[in-house]
């Protein structure tokens, strides 16, 4: 479970955050949502470390994280996996040593058990012989899950993933929906995703924050997101007169 | 500045697993080291042959003897041109490397993906490029020293302008050892300065490739205004 309290942030005066209080919890998909310049981005920084919030504490189960010294950052950071927006693999290595890098830094395991892990791992997230395959010799879709597995080779009790579905087409989307929800649900693992795809909001949100104008506006389920008279969130859920005929077929109005 | 420091601090911080900062080390030892090669010793062939040519234009018809030019050439090429120049040449080659290297992967967000899995990338990233540069150069420089003589004697003895026995005797003339230490100490002091100026120019690029390309430009920049300021400084406390 990760617990934020009053999370503020500003850059050069200007609020991005404004005392966001939220709990993501164990073993569901927790979404955090919101318009482009919401503030979600600069949010999962500072869940991660990798910013610093101006006041506010995020808490790692009953850990002060962003009180941690350097040394004791990184032992909660090897909990720790996260899925890029831009999958960030890295382009000098294979596919293989891309998601062996995690076990070759932090783990004395022999060769053979790590490429075992390895394959585990790529056998989970549907990928085979693709070991010696270069980053840019895959599609997008791959590089995804390659991703994905890198992020959870070290079997973490955080996963982390930054517009997970940016730049893939509905379907593909869907399925990288589907594989991080299931290994979620599997793992037990506290999952935090960043994203304005409407598809995954309605198939994933098991808890859903909206973020607006740096503020938490709304927090729900997936099934709450249909009842909400909240006009910030139909606003953004339902931005198109598609959708708006949708939801209110679905209502029956 | 004191970011300068801080970050120079993380780097030499005690390595998380020695074996990837060893490979990593070698990997950037090869790509310094054999992949500078070339270029070190086609500017050190020119470095020599234009010396050599220009002290016999200059010593022509004095009385100062036509021997000079080899040992002139030698202790040129020992105490300034080699460790200099080729670390000038370097800090564009190498330097620009280096920053574009860890600036690109600060853009594509690897070096936050290595930060979220608990590694230190400032030691794992930088540290092995310093190391290597200390090491690798040094050599370099000692490469650069003997094609610098190889070229004044290539651009001088052929064309007639002083004879074989006349250059050699120059070349072993007044040989001072303590220059080769002046030179070795330039090199390592030059290489640190062009491989920590430009990996600290690059790890924190912020925004797109216009950012990027001025990082790589300030690499080089502030490596070489480095360089000639504690080419200077060394200088004046080893042999002022």
């Amino acid at each position: 479970m990760i617990r934020i309290e009053n999370v503020t942030k500003s850059f050069d005066g200007v609020a991005v955050l404004k005392g966001i209080s939220h709990t993501f919890e164990e073993g569901i998909t927790n979404l955090i949502i919101g318009k482009s310049g919401a503030g979600k981005t600069v949010l999962l920084k500072i869940l991660v470390g990798l910013m610093e919030p101006t006041t506010g504490s995020v808490w790692y189960d009953d850990v002060e994280f962003n009180k941690l010294g350097k040394q004791e950052l990184r032992k909660v950071r090897m909990q720790i996996g996260m899925l890029f927006q831009g999958s960030a693999l890295f382009d000098s290595m294979t596919v293989e040593e891309n998601i062996r890098f995690p076990l070759d830094m932090f783990t004395d395991w022999s060769l053979k058990k790590k490429r075992e892990r390895v394959n585990d791992c790529l056998k989970r997230v549907n990928l085979e012989n693709v070991n010696d395959k270069y980053p840019s010799e895959t599609s997008g879709g791959m590089q995804k899950r390659v991703g994905i597995a890198r992020a959870i080779v070290l079997k973490p009790k955080y996963l982390f993933c930054d517009e997970p579905n940016s730049g893939l087409d509905p379907r593909t989307a869907l399925l990288i929906d589907e594989l991080i929800q299931s290994i979620t649900y599997e793992n037990k693992m506290t999952t935090v995703i960043n994203t304005h795809d409407m598809n995954s909001v309605m198939e994933t949100g098991d808890n859903i924050a909206l973020l607006h104008m740096g503020e938490l506006v709304w927090s729900g389920n997936k099934s709450e997101v249909l009842e909400s008279d909240n006009d910030t969130l139909q606003d953004f859920i339902f931005a198109s007169p598609f959708l708006q005929r949708l939801r209110k077929k679905a209502l029956g109005k | 500045m004191g970011r300068y420091w801080l970050l120079m601090r993380s780097v030499f911080a005690r390595p998380q697993r020695w074996s990837m900062y060893l490979r990593e080390t070698v990997r950037q030892m090869s790509d310094i080291g054999i992949g500078s090669l070339m270029i070190v010793a086609l500017i050190s062939i020119f470095m020599g042959a234009v010396a050599a040519i220009q002290f016999a234009y200059q010593l022509d018809g004095t009385l100062v003897p036509l021997y000079y030019i080899g040992y002139i050439v030698r202790d040129l090429a020992i105490i300034e041109s080699a460790p200099t120049v080729t670390c000038l040449v370097l800090a564009g080659k190498i330097g620009s490397n280096i920053a574009a290297e860890l600036g690109g992967m600060r853009q594509k967000e690897h070096i936050d993906a290595m930060e979220i899995m608990g590694v230190n990338t400032a030691s794992f990233l930088i540290m092995p490029k310093i190391v290597a540069g200390v090491v690798m150069i040094p050599l370099l420089v000692t490469v650069s020293a003997f094609v610098a003589i190889i070229g004044g004697y290539a651009a001088t003895v052929p064309t007639g302008h002083l004879t074989n026995m006349d250059y050699l005797r120059g070349v072993r003339a007044f040989f001072i050892p303590y220059n080769v230490f002046v030179m070795y100490v330039k090199a390592t002091a030059f290489a640190y300065i062009l491989t920590s100026i430009s990996a600290f120019q690059g790890y924190y690029v912020q925004g797109g490739s216009i950012e990027l390309g001025r990082a790589s430009t300030n690499a080089v920049v502030f490596s070489n205004i480095l360089i000639l300021l504690f080419d200077y400084l060394i200088a004046v406390v080893l042999t002022g």
